[in-house]
């Protein structure tokens, strides 16, 4: 039907593309196709909206159309008067019930439904609640609220001047837009490197001012609940589109006062997350209270604009980066100032004691005498969020900061960039490696990792080609600039040892418990809620490696806290870290309890036994053995056990991580670049990464391809930018791009396998890895292109008009609206 | 949350059906086509039709064919019928130029070529290449038929000649000889409306320019083209100074509004070299070349 042209679709008639999926069921670890994708692929996921209760109601958001301004009336008496409509509720009738306002996950406050003023475009001002979405919908317009104008503060650069106006008038003593000062890194130390280095005739000091701009994750599936209090029993069951339905349901009970064991909370199928759905949202809350003020069960599902608009966004860094480098190229020291935005309420999801994140890590992959950054919080008139978007907890911007540095460094100096890192690079031997910011890196082996990608994307060759087509650029020739771009990254992830991770007084570990039938078939519980990410499958094979089971005979439960373990759920690539090191210690427990059962059935010492091939073995016996389906009858059948074995095998086990895990990467990009019209073509990425032990590598690679393609989207096309009046210019799908297969190359991906130390099955989060690595890349990519032009910086989205106003020295300030 | 706002329905079986449903419906009756800008527009609700006359059913409608010295493309040809249509293809290639980049394979398999005019969005591409290939519209109402020439159907964003009561039926797009064209387009990402693109119809008597089409869209060029840089190369040598220097005047004489697709002197360079560059590839479609 279509004439696409079939050589510009990725993957059709690409040899390089393979499917790796085995033909069989591994029994372990290895590529088998998702468990979960039967059901996805026939249309038969079950999302929030899916969800239909008997009587259930219907709400809509009433959201400001301005993004400053005080709220003199409000009128819902025609709304009310509306034959479809059941309640109204307003800012009044939530403090009526103390609710109108809610903490964040940064102990800060946030306006369920505005009460005093709105403070940004799309703010929550009025719920109501209707038969069906239609009437709810025309009833928003029989609202009629009253709004003062206040001049709103846009220029997050200008936040803390004298005489702004106060987006936070509500809190006590708050007499400007600062939120907090933080700092990390020894600042003594950097700034004396910092001044020797300006003082040596043979270094210098490399700066660079880096905005990473505001950007949202939009996953596929908005946010939205359905409240369901029943007023029998007193029992609230909540649908909702949560990554972390435990915290949530402790939250509820800690903010609302309601009983924890009379919550429910149930995310079932999850439509995309990437840290959007970590946070609790006013529509939420407002559906609880409408159920609770019904007697009924309240649907409340966001449409795009709203979920661009009003729920978190993520980044939004204002970073001026400082290197100490010797003429050589060895970086000695990195300083960093930031100021962030963080919208109107500081609602960014993060361990209490970081808020800046992990932003710390951004010494990068680096050996480096000191370091230290400062960043500022600031309020400003826009949605609140700021971690969300697959970041690792701003590691996302650590690394961008760094990874740009090294580029411009390298222009600087007039060196090659991979021979900069090359020289830069930790040491294996250097590892286990505390950072001068004091992370404590687990392992890596970085100057291979980088090695495997150059050879991989041949980048002799493609230099070569580079300097060819910039002579003949500089001949007059009209061809396309070519640019190759670097970057090297550093996760941290797997949030995280108890000692020092919290998120609002909850500890970061996560619970797992295994039951084992009688038929040996086992049913896994977990906290982690994927949004996508292919746990079915990949927990079900770590409990079939460690109990030698098929993963075909595995169920994995998760997404209802009544079924399930406590655990602070799915971001920041925990799952694997934190969950799965659970399930592989859970399937252990298991395991030395089906010893003890089959040294009984063998009339053996359980020390007699050796695990072998998924069976307990009689040492140097193989004819003597039983496998886990054979254990499991038993355990459950009349055979006498030793005393104090009480029969079954099923186990829980809470674990708390001794550390993060550290996975890396190395990326390379390659652009061709239009200088007449400043269009730019990704050509090719090769993407190698090390993310210790692959339980399931089709999965890891998946989980790269998105990332990877997120990394486009932010690097060329992505932004939400506002105007002075503080109108969000990224508020529908036409205005906040999504990446297409056009736009993406066929990716060619790598791999280097350090495992991690600490971990029980060796294995490291990769969810966010492509994103955090792949934006440096492309941007390094497109500068490097423009290198005939002099350029050394410019600011994502590099869109066309972005690249070419570049080229002409006038780059754009991509935060605000172009004028 | 996106949901439009009640509206009654009624499917037209003929046109003649269709122009009285809308009479009858009133002012604020729509004609719905491909639906795929008006209906987001009501869910948005941005429009608020009380009805929507449906003429999709209309065979009356459809169909790409030559006619004497001029190809009939009817109101609700599908996008996707454009891009596969050999006839297109043979005598127009800046159609099929320009329909490969309008939006995705999804929306061109229900997108109208008549619902794309009539919706007048100043970033629309086939108002731009209908426009630089002198084409014109058949419109009808209760009292008949009339003929309008694209180059005077447009009033402004989103106002066309078609009256309330009248519908579009088809486009009329002449067949000339020694003459070649091609269309371009910068886009933020595929499917992106354009931050600016160019079409350009060249017709060639040796190395002489007899005549020329210029069309422009989302860089606020009245109707839709470049008059006085068509005026510039009309007459004159194929030669590539003579196309820079007419790309020179029709940014010089469009005017584009700053977006977030880009500030107003990158628009206006970027219709010199769309122009410039279409030009070049129509002259060589025209001398047989590409």
């Amino acid at each position: 039907m279509t004439s696409i042209d079939d050589s510009r679709i990725p993957g059709v008639q690409d040899p390089a593309v393979q499917i790796h999926a085995e033909a069989e069921t591994p029994r372990g670890y290895g590529s088998m196709k998702r468990k979960e994708d039967a059901r996805f692929v026939r249309g038969r996921g079950r999302y929030v909206d899916d969800v239909v209760l008997p009587g259930m109601l219907h709400g809509a958001v009433l959201r400001s159309p301005l993004a400053h301004a005080r709220i003199t009336a409000v009128d819902t008496s025609a709304a009310e008067a509306h034959p479809k409509v059941h309640a109204v509720i307003t800012g009044e009738t939530l403090a009526g019930l103390g609710l109108a306002w809610m903490p964040t996950l940064s102990n800060d406050t946030q306006a369920v439904l505005a009460t005093d003023k709105v403070r940004f475009q799309g703010q929550e001002v009025a719920f109501v609640v209707a038969d069906d979405k239609y009437a709810a919908r025309d009833a928003l317009d029989l609202i009629d609220v009253q709004y003062e104008p206040l001049d709103p503060v846009i220029d997050a650069r200008r936040a803390l001047e004298a005489g702004t106006p106060v987006v936070r008038d509500d809190k006590d003593g708050q007499a400007d837009n600062h939120i907090f000062d933080w700092e990390s890194g020894d600042s003594a130390a950097t700034d004396r490197v910092f001044a020797e280095a300006e003082a040596a005739p043979d270094q210098r000091v490399v700066t660079a001012d880096i905005l990473y701009p505001r950007v949202h994750p939009a996953p596929l599936e908005t946010c939205g609940a359905i409240a369901d209090m029943d007023p029998v029993t007193g029992k609230l069951t909540l649908w909702t589109t949560t990554q972390a339905p435990h915290a949530h349901r402790t939250l509820y009970a800690l903010v609302a006062g309601l009983p924890e064991h009379k919550i429910r909370v149930v995310s079932p199928d999850i439509g995309g997350g990437f840290g959007n759905k970590v946070g609790i949202y006013p529509g939420y809350v407002c559906a609880i209270v409408a159920s609770i003020v019904t007697g009924k069960p309240v649907k409340w599902m966001e449409d795009r604009s709203e979920n661009l608009m009003s729920t978190s966004f993520a980044r939004d860094y204002h970073m001026r980066g400082e290197v100490a480098v010797t003429d050589e190229g060895t970086i000695r020291a990195v300083r960093v100032d930031v100021l962030a935005d963080h919208g109107a309420f500081n609602a960014t999801a993060q361990p209490t004691k970081f808020p800046a994140g992990f932003f710390g890590v951004f010494t990068g992959s680096y050996d480096l005498e000191a370091a230290h950054c400062a960043v500022t919080g600031v309020y400003t008139n826009k949605a609140s969020g700021g971690v969300a978007y697959a970041c690792s907890f701003r590691i996302t911007e650590a690394v961008y900061l760094v990874e740009r540095m090294v580029d411009v460094v390298a222009h600087d100096l007039g060196m090659d960039p991979a021979e900069l890192r090359m020289r830069n690079l930790l040491r294996p031997d250097q590892f286990p490696y505390r950072s001068a910011t004091g992370w404590e890196y687990d392992s890596g082996d970085y100057p291979h990792t980088l090695q495997v990608a150059l050879e991989k994307a041949g980048y002799e060759a493609l230099r070569a080609e580079q300097a060819d087509r910039r002579r003949r650029h500089e001949a007059g020739e009209r061809v396309r600039l070519m640019g190759i771009g670097l970057s090297f990254f550093t996760e941290a992830v797997g949030a995280g040892p108890r000692r020092s991770m919290d998120i609002l007084g909850l500890g970061m570990a996560d619970g797992a418990d295994l039951r084992v039938h009688p038929t040996g078939k086992a049913v896994l519980g977990i906290s982690a809620q994927s949004q996508g990410q292919g746990h079915e499958t990949t927990f079900a094979q770590i409990v079939a490696q460690e109990l030698g089971i098929s993963p075909d005979d595995v169920e994995v439960v998760h997404g209802d806290t009544d079924l399930t373990p406590f655990g602070l759920g799915t971001y920041g690539s925990r799952s694997t870290p934190v969950s799965g090191a659970a399930t592989a210690v859970v399937a252990r427990k298991v395991r030395e309890r089906a010893r003890i059962v089959a040294a009984t059935m063998l009339e053996v010492a359980p020390e007699d036994l050796e695990w072998h091939d998924g069976r307990w073995q009689v040492a140097g016996d193989p004819e003597a053995s039983r496998s886990m389906a054979e254990i499991a009858m038993a355990a459950h059948s009349n055979l006498e056990l030793p005393e104090g074995v009480e029969g079954h095998l099923d186990a829980t086990c809470v674990y708390n991580p001794p550390n993060l895990t550290y996975p890396c990467g190395a990326y390379v990009c390659v652009v061709d670049v239009d200088p007449g019209t400043g269009a730019v073509d990704v050509r090719r990425f090769v993407a190698v990464d090390d993310c210790g032990v692959r339980i399931n590598p089709m999965i890891v690679e998946g989980q790269i391809h998105g990332g990877l393609a997120d990394g486009v989207g932010m690097a060329l096309m992505q932004g939400i930018a506002f105007d002075l009046d503080g109108n969000c210019l990224g508020g529908s799908m036409m205005d906040y791009l999504l990446p297409t297969s056009l736009e993406c190359p066929s990716w060619e991906l790598g791999e280097t396998v350090t495992p991690s130390p600490h971990h029980p099955i060796g294995a490291k989060g990769i969810g966010e890895s492509a994103t955090v690595g792949s934006p440096p890349a492309i941007v390094n990519a497109v500068i490097d292109a423009l290198a005939p032009y002099g350029v050394r910086h410019a600011d994502m989205p590099l869109t066309p008009a972005a690249v070419w106003c570049a080229a002409q020295g006038r780059p754009l300030r991509t935060d605000l609206a172009i004028t | 949350m996106q949901v439009p706002a009640q509206f009654a329905y009624a499917k037209a079986g003929s046109v003649d059906e269709a122009i009285a449903l809308l009479r009858r419906h009133g002012p604020d009756a729509l004609v719905v086509a491909g639906g795929h800008s008006l209906i987001p527009m009501m869910k948005l609700r941005l429009a608020e039709p009380t009805a929507l006359i449906d003429i999709n059913g209309l065979s009356e409608l459809t169909g790409v064919a030559v006619q004497g010295d001029e190809v009939r493309l009817g109101a609700m040809v599908r996008h996707g019928e454009v891009l596969d249509s050999p006839v297109v293809r043979e005598h127009f290639p800046i159609l099929a130029d320009a329909e490969r980049l309008i939006a995705d394979p999804i929306v061109r398999n229900r997108g109208t070529v008549g619902g794309s005019l009539c919706q007048a969005d100043p970033s629309e591409d086939l108002s731009a290449a209908f426009s630089a290939l002198r084409a014109s519209v058949v419109i009808r109402s209760a009292d008949g038929e009339r003929v309008v020439p694209v180059r005077e159907f447009h009033h402004g964003p989103y106002e066309t000649a078609v009256a309330h009561g009248e519908l579009l039926l088809e486009v009329r797009v002449p067949i000339r000889a020694a003459t070649g064209s091609a269309y371009q387009k910068i886009e933020r990402r595929a499917g992106d409306w354009a931050v600016a693109s160019a079409g350009a119809v060249v017709t060639l008597d040796g190395d002489t320019v007899v005549d020329v089409g210029i069309g422009l869209t989302a860089v606020g060029a009245p109707h839709f083209v470049a008059p006085e840089a068509e005026d510039a190369l009309r007459g004159g040598p194929a030669t590539d100074d003579a196309f820079a220097a007419a790309a020179r005047v029709a940014a010089e004489h469009c005017s584009p509004s700053a977006d977030q697709r880009g500030p107003v002197d990158y628009k206006r360079h970027l219709v010199g070299e769309l122009v410039t560059r279409t030009l070049q590839r129509a002259t060589a479609r025209a001398r047989g070349e590409a």
